[in-house]
């Protein structure tokens, strides 16, 4: 047993008691201890509570109570998402220190599972932007390379995954958050169908976009994940009450003979690193070494969903960071007794937030405001309308779609932060499937030749039919696994310190 | 000059419109299980959901989409197929999550009327009252401002803020512009929100206390000159909180605004307050500029599309219409219009009904709670129901009708409930307030009054029976009321002859 196993292969050594879930939670404790440092992938570490919790899943095996498949494997939490008494910051300022005194449904659900949860990672303010710079506590740093970023929003879990710090985590997505990171990691990341996870306890950036998924090294481990955080949820209303597909058996059947694969002619060319293309194209030569039939098809209106993801987004922003008024939780600047509530609202939110939140709010004020309305948010929503039937009309040729998930590799560190226009790029391959709503995975497909840095293979499938992601990836990872001898993450530099 | 209410009317035509906030009476709030209770201790009845924390998502209440389209379908509504929630921004610390969730430009209930009658000089007369829609939208926390000398936030030293209140859901009733009221209008305000009330409350989907804000209404008014055929400015008069401020606030805004007219100035489109001791209104907090709500449709709840057979089971559960009903009422017990209006007009429907239910004549029933019991709940400023109960008050009227009391002995025996020496037995055994009609007493009694005034006994005897009078009078007066007056004449003709 190895830190660097699968959560699959954890979980088995977990079952015939070949090593406990407190020393398994330990293990990776030391590896956190031991990395962490240059890496700054969590923004708390929940020690006490992993542990205890580890403790009466140990309990329960020993028992002989019957356990769920993940019972006793670690996972790193995305700091978006609430957990009762354990510091929830979204990376913002303006919540630091404030303990939720509920837990996210995702969270429940992990909890009943067993599934340990060590510690909350590092993301951009509020989930906006696409290189976890925007954090308020520091950037976090690509164990690829420590001078690149990990992606973002959600670049503390996939990180944390790269650097064998947890072997499952927990990402949300709302523009490619979960997918983009995994990307420029070598990691798996799946944004479910939208309303397949509840979202009741993620703190919303853009409700209509977000949603919640499994982060992982492997995408049978991602299945594993998701099968534990998928379905209903009566407290969510725009959940779906629908049976989660089986992901776990799809991601097994490594059997993709005579699927249809839809190539988007839209998501390539321009903008696209050479290298991400070459290793893009490689991974389609192995899927039809498989069977899979190939097929280039047009999706014309996704030449618009950057605009509109960019008038949708900030426009739900401004309305749900409205709340972060310094009353009633979180924090509070200049009350001395004599400033008016009114003022120290303004101050706070002016402390609180940082510059690509406040530009966010500023943007979406805007498009909302009356005589705007119309032409911007308006004019949005029929472009979302028009992305959707794109895809319909996709998925009546082809089973999954499928592009590079970055145009990139990792870039470095402060590269684009001055220039939000070029940030904003990183999204354009994964932006469509938030706008649709419909499933996105992201599963490492090689490394670009130019800058020997992983390159993210998209895959996308029809709304609640995740399984069919899956299967794709399943097959895909396994043919690469054998072309490349070893995962992907063995040929990552050693980290200082690492095991 | 001043005008008065009358020579503002002989110039200007009013145009009402009302807006009607309803708390519903479901037993858990809009969006979240939090419980809606009145009174409880501040910040008890909260939640993650309610108190717009980080992360928490609402789902509608069921039953409150249930109450909306009762609402809609009693008033004639539309009942839309497809109605959404919006959100509307802006910041006030007692609103959780700095904006309200409300519906917008697509409302559950749109195009109903509501028909009031108004006693005019004419006689009772019909108006239609248009109805634009129907909407659902959660309540605001409260504030309390402390330390300054108005209870408003200005000058406040520091404020309070609950949000028990915060997410009660409300449904809010707007009606068109009701025109051509002339000077009914007044009446013609409060008839709506009373009719409003009667039929909200039969539906049993709220409280309608308007002194504990279950029922708010704003008034908006604007004059017009008459013939002109131009709508005037409008003013909008929040804080109305009971029938008669309904009426009050109208007349006050009629006479206003004919004031500042004839003056030569503007009328501001504004908010007022109304004012329950002068009967006036002052302005809100003025606005520097127009309040921009940024409404965009709450993508946290999916749209509210009610199946057209549950909207057809709701209907089977519509309880009859107050006005049917009325009419239904005032042709069962043969009453004129003028005491039937005084019956409505003193929220004494229910209760005789109730009274006459439960055996009591109706007219009987009728005269007691309007007549006895009114004037002393009006001496004491309570309400008649406070006072007495539906149950004693039946067994009074039947305790007459078998003899057993007189009309006189009856008020006492009112006087001695309302005392709260008991029920009406237990009041009548311990005040020993038992009709006279044993004749011996009784002729002790008669002949003791003869004695007393023998030449009006002669006058009865030589056939002058009308003089009879004075004498039973007497007699009545000998036994201390106790005496049946009928028995009384009966025996006393017979000893003189008659």
């Amino acid at each position: 047993m190895s830190i660097k196993d699968n959560a699959w292969q954890m979980a088995a050594a977990l079952s015939k008691n070949e090593i406990s879930a407190v020393e398994l939670a330990n293990q990776h404790y030391e590896q956190i201890a031991a990395v962490d440092k240059d890496v700054h992938a969590f923004l708390y570490l929940d020690k006490e509570g992993a542990l205890s919790q580890a403790k009466e899943v140990d309990k329960k095996r020993a028992a002989g109570e019957k356990l769920s498949p993940l019972a006793g494997v670690p996972l790193a939490l995305k700091d978006v998402m609430t957990q009762k008494d354990v510091p929830t910051t979204c990376g913002s300022k303006i919540l630091e220190n404030w303990r939720p005194p509920y837990d996210s449904t995702v969270v429940t659900k992990l909890k009943d599972a067993g599934v340990i949860i060590l510690g909350k990672t590092n993301m951009d303010e509020f989930a906006m932007g696409s290189s976890t710079e925007n954090s308020a506590y520091g950037p976090t740093h690509n164990p690829w390379d420590l001078t690149r970023i990990p992606g973002g929003s959600g670049g503390g879990s996939s990180a944390s995954l790269a650097a064998f710090e947890a072997p499952l985590a927990i990402g949300t997505d709302t523009g490619g958050s979960i997918r983009q990171p995994a990307a420029v990691t070598g990691t798996v990341g799946v944004k479910p169908t939208y309303g397949g996870v509840s979202r009741y306890g993620l703190v919303a950036f853009s409700s209509s976009l977000d949603q919640a998924g499994p982060c992982a090294r492997t995408v049978l481990d991602a299945a594993l994940l998701h099968q534990v955080i998928a379905g209903f949820d009566p407290k969510d209303s725009t959940s779906i009450n629908q049976a989660v597909p089986d992901v776990v058996a799809a991601a097994k059947k490594l059997d993709i003979k005579g699927m249809k694969i839809g190539v988007v002619k839209q998501l390539s060319g321009d903008g696209y690193q050479k290298g991400v293309e070459n290793k893009f194209n490689e991974a389609i030569a192995e899927l039809v070494k498989l069977g899979a039939e190939i097929i280039e098809v047009s999706c014309p209106n996704f030449e618009y969903a950057l605009a509109a993801y960019y008038l949708i987004a900030p426009s739900e922003c401004s309305s749900n960071l409205a709340r972060f008024d310094s009353i009633r939780f979180g924090l509070r600047v200049g009350d001395d007794g004599v400033k008016s509530a009114e003022e120290v609202m303004n101050l706070t939110r002016q402390a609180g937030f940082g510059r690509e939140v406040k530009r966010r709010i500023i943007l979406g004020t805007y498009a909302l405001s009356s005589g705007y309305y119309d032409a911007y948010y308006g004019s949005a929503q029929k472009v979302r309308t028009l992305i959707k039937q794109d895809f319909d009309n996709a998925f009546t040729k082809c089973d999954v779609l499928v592009s590079p998930t970055a145009p990139t590799t990792a870039f470095k560190i402060g590269e684009k932060s001055n220039d939000p226009l070029a940030m904003y790029l990183n999204d354009i391959a994964t932006i469509p499937v938030n706008m649709a709503g419909i499933g996105g995975m992201s599963l490492p497909c090689g490394l670009a030749d130019e800058d020997k840095l992983p390159v993210g293979f998209q895959i996308m499938s029809p709304a609640m039919k995740d399984d069919r992601m899956y299967l794709v990836g399943g097959a895909l990872e396994a043919a690469l696994l054998s072309k490349w001898g070893k995962p992907i993450l063995d040929f990552a530099p050693k980290l200082a310190g690492s095991k | 000059m001043s005008l008065n209410y009358d020579s503002a009317l002989a110039i200007y035509e009013p145009t009402l419109g009302l807006e009607v906030h309803v708390e519903l009476n479901t037993k858990s709030k809009m969006f979240c299980g939090c419980a809606t209770e009145f009174g409880a201790q501040p910040n008890t009845q909260t939640c993650p959901v309610c108190l717009g924390l980080p992360g928490s998502l609402p789902v509608v209440n069921k039953r409150a989409i249930e109450s909306s389209i009762l609402i809609g379908l009693a008033l004639n509504c539309s009942i839309a197929p497809f109605s959404r929630f919006a959100r509307k921004n802006y910041f006030y610390p007692d609103m959780p999550k700095n904006f309200q969730t409300s519906q917008y430009d697509e409302p559950i209930c749109v195009n109903g009327y509501l028909d009031v009658d108004v006693e005019t000089d004419e006689g009772n007369k019909t108006f239609r009252v248009e109805i634009e829609r129907v909407h659902m939208e959660e309540d605001t926390g409260k504030s309390l401002h402390v330390g300054g000398a108005t209870g408003r936030i200005h000058g406040a030293d520091h404020s309070l803020l609950d949000y028990n209140r915060a997410g009660i859901p409300l449904v809010e009733i707007v009606t068109k512009i009701v025109p051509n009221t002339g000077k009914y209008a007044p009446l013609v305000a409060r008839a709506y929100v009373a009719t409003l009330r009667d039929i909200l409350r039969a539906l049993k989907v709220s409280d309608v206390k308007m002194e504990q804000g279950s029922l708010r209404c704003d008034v908006n008014l604007s004059l017009s000159k008459i013939g002109s055929g131009k709508l005037g400015t409008r003013s909008e008069t929040k804080n109305v909180n009971s029938l008669r401020s309904v009426e009050r606030a109208v007349t006050g805004e009629i006479i206003r605004h004919a004031n500042r007219l004839e003056s030569g100035e503007k009328i501001v489109q504004e908010t007022r307050h109304f004012l329950e001791e002068s009967g006036e209104t002052r302005p809100g907090r003025s606005k520097e500029q127009a309040e921009d709500y940024r409404y965009f449709p709450e993508p946290d709840l999916v749209p509210v599309v009610p199946d057209a057979k549950w909207i057809e089971e709701l209907r089977k559960l519509l309880p009859e219409k107050p006005a049917d009903r009325r009419k239904r009422l005032q042709t069962a017990w043969a009453v004129p219009d003028k005491e039937m209006n005084a019956m409505v007009n003193a929220e004494l429907l229910d209760t005789v009904e109730q009274t006459v239910l439960l055996g009591a004549d109706p007219t009987k029933a009728r005269s007691w709670w309007l007549g006895e019991i009114s004037r002393i709940a009006n001496d004491k400023a309570v309400s008649p129901t406070d006072l007495m109960s539906v149950k004693d008050v039946a067994q009074i009227i039947e305790l007459i009708s078998k003899g057993e009391l007189t009309d006189k002995l009856a008020r006492q025996v009112v006087e001695g409930v309302i005392a709260k020496e008991g029920s009406p037995s237990e009041v009548i055994a311990k005040r020993g307030l038992k009709v006279v009609s044993d004749d011996s007493q009784l002729m002790k009694a008669i002949e003791e009054a003869i004695a007393a005034a023998p030449e009006t006994a002669e006058k009865v005897r030589g056939g002058n029976i009308p003089a009879a009078g004075a004498l039973i009078g007497a007699v009545m007066k000998l036994t201390g009321g106790q005496a049946d007056a009928a028995k009384v004449r009966e025996l006393l003709l017979k000893h003189l002859g008659q």
